[in-house]
């Protein structure tokens, strides 16, 4: 090949690749037109503070966006120090052996289960077997089984991108193992451990599959209490409510989905917010 | 490190709890009734029972009606479950209860109280470009239908003659739906039994836009009456002949309530387990459902029974008569709702 076509070779790569990125921001906007053209009229404070109801337009988002806030912190508070402890296991203390290989193998396996699996797993463990009842505690606990494979994943790579010298200077001045880890490595690694998990809790916002089979309820006119009995109470959550009414005959409640699904883009986009924020904040005071 | 990090997280729990509570509003705390009523089942009924429970919630703030949607079979799977922790208090149905459930509830110890809230019709609906199709008996729907016309009939002209040479695309809710088991035992004569090269889908929305397509000029499909009232526009009306003598008859609001408009208008019932309905707050509701049913049925776009039939259902409820009026049979084929009921 001589430069000229070496030249044109590298101009045709950029524009497919570029064509690509285009692509899915196209899909994106489109996507987004059509969701705020159809939902942006019914979306008012109104709307977030109602509970469900037959007629469309006094139909809120209430209870779905309460479960959905509720499902999520308690899967935060259960996910994210079981997935970074076991993060923690896996690099800094297991030992490189057949065992440790085939639970990574596992724990790789287990971020592609599909989440409807989970769902039935949920079912059967928490609803059942530890006789939970579908409650918000029991959707909390299988979502948090979700997203586990994700943080610890996450978690890992995190951990693995701190450099050894930090460890080995650590070591050099009588640092022990345990102080070492607390003090040096998981400060640096906190930022993207972070990162990871509210990514991670995102995805499981957007799920409705295992929600549905844990036996999530579609109309509910009160708020689980702000107590322990709270957590034993039925819940809703955004995707199902949003679903629901989708699946109506009257146009009106389909515009009432599209505001829904606003409001959900609303919750994701605080959260992955708040990723950054934090990430940024954290990442200032780690340095060495 | 490890106190920044339960901040953190505990700051998350206490930001999303104070969003919960700074939306939740008060309601002015009237009626002394407490208590749960877990209601599940068919999603053709529940928006019915949203409506009822929606209602009865105003008037009983303290009594919490959480409603769901595991299909007719889900839920009666729920109402008579092998764990009694499972159990429902009323169970959604857009068809009768079958023997196998019934045997179910007779195994686990659950006594049920059957009672009819509403009518649905059923429509057929073509494409608003078809001109030829005012009207179809219901052996011509069978011959669409039934599952010896699987790759064979795909032409409106092999329905009836004077039909155009147009190909037949169907369209049909999905096999998991009451509405497909009520369709295929009335037209087919046999529950399930149905050809299997149709379109279907779940979301009934789905089958408007297919069968409205202004491409699809042979477009065919059914589904429940109120989804062709919210797409009136879009798509058109097949009157249906029962016997072939030429009667045909439309699902209007008097057809169906009146039972005219034969075999494709069905009750929609609920369940009620007999042992809740001991409790107060449960007979409340019952009672509140069957006396408000008339006006909010019609808001959600169903059929409202008779007063006469609603007066029936009433006594049946006030009496506690237990078991099914259709003995696990899906319909009662030339029997009405009244008759039924004084049987």
């Amino acid at each position: 090949m001589n430069l000229h076509a070496r030249k044109r070779a590298g101009a045709i790569f950029f524009i497919a690749s570029f064509a690509a990125t285009l692509v899915g921001i196209f899909a994106l906007i489109v996507l987004l037109a059509d969701v705020f053209g159809d939902g942006l009229a019914r979306l008012d404070w109104e709307f977030i503070t109602s509970f469900p109801s037959r007629r469309a337009a006094s139909a809120g988002i209430l209870s779905a966006l309460v479960g959905t806030l509720w499902i999520i912190s308690l899967t935060a508070l259960f996910a994210f120090p079981i997935g970074v402890g076991a993060a923690i296991y896996l690099e800094e203390y297991a030992p490189k052996n057949r065992l440790t290989r085939l639970i990574e193998i596992n724990i790789a396996n287990l971020a592609g289960v599909p989440s409807v699996i989970y769902g039935l797993l949920g079912l059967g463990v928490f609803v059942r077997g530890m006789m939970l009842g579908r409650s918000v505690l029991a959707g909390a606990l299988t979502l948090a089984l979700l997203v586990l494979p994700i943080v610890i994943i996450t978690a890992r790579e995190a951990l693995r991108a701190v450099p050894s010298s930090l460890r080995q200077a650590a070591y050099a001045v009588g640092a022990t193992k345990w102080q070492t880890i607390w003090a040096q490595v998981l400060p640096v690694a906190f930022p993207s451990i972070l990162t990871g998990t509210i990514l991670a809790l995102s995805r499981a916002m957007g799920e409705s599959a295992p929600l549905i089979t844990i036996g999530a309820l579609t109309y509910i006119a009160f708020l689980p209490e702000f107590s322990l009995d709270g957590l034993f109470s039925g819940f809703t959550v955004l995707p199902i409510q949003i679903f629901n009414w989708v699946s109506r005959p009257q146009k009106a409640f389909h515009e009432n989905a599209a505001a829904g699904i606003i409001v959900l883009l609303g919750v994701l986009l605080a959260m992955n917010a708040l990723a950054i924020f934090l990430r940024n904040k954290y990442q200032q005071k780690a340095n060495w | 490190m490890f106190k920044k990090m339960f901040a953190l997280v505990a700051l998350l729990v206490v930001a999303a709890f104070g969003a919960a509570c700074g939306g939740a509003s008060s309601a002015p705390q009237t009626g002394a009734l407490t208590g749960k009523i877990k209601v599940d089942g068919s999603s053709t009924v529940f928006p019915i029972s949203e409506a009822v429970g929606e209602e009865f919630g105003k008037k009983f703030p303290k009594v919490k009606v959480p409603v769901g949607i595991s299909g007719t079979g889900g839920g009666f799977k729920k109402f008579c479950s092998d764990s009694p922790s499972d159990w429902t208090d009323v169970s959604d149905a857009s068809r009768p209860i079958k023997q196998s459930e019934i045997d179910q509830c007779k195994k686990v110890g659950v006594e049920f109280i059957e009672l009819p809230v509403a009518y649905d019709g059923l429509a057929i609906v073509a494409n608003p470009k078809n001109t030829w199709a005012q009207c179809l008996t219901v052996a011509e729907l069978k011959k669409m239908w039934e599952p010896d016309a699987q790759g064979k009939i795909t032409n409106w002209n092999q329905i009836r003659a004077s039909f155009p040479d147009k190909p037949l695309k169907l369209y049909g809710p999905g096999t998991d739906s009451g509405t497909f088991d009520y369709f295929t035992e009335a037209i087919n004569g046999k529950e399930k039994a149905s050809r299997g090269d149709f379109t279907p889908s779940e979301d009934d929305n789905v089958l408007v836009q297919g069968v409205g397509d202004t491409r699809n000029e042979g477009g065919l499909g059914y589904f429940g009456v109120a989804y062709y009232e919210a797409n009136k526009d879009k798509l058109k009306l097949v009157a249906v002949d029962k016997k072939g003598d030429g009667k045909c008859n439309l699902p209007t609001f008097d057809n169906v309530k009146t039972g005219v408009y034969d075999p494709l208008s069905r009750p929609l019932f609920i369940y009620v387990n007999k042992k809740s309905a001991e409790r107060v707050e449960v007979k409340e509701f019952i009672n509140f459902y069957i006396a408000n049913a008339t006006k909010l049925v019609q808001e959600v776009g169903y059929i409202s029974l008779p007063d006469n039939v609603t007066k029936l259902v009433a006594e049946r409820f006030a009496k506690g008569v237990t078991g099914s009026m259709y003995a696990g049979k899906s319909s009662e084929p030339g029997m009405t709702l009244e008759e039924l009921l004084k049987k």
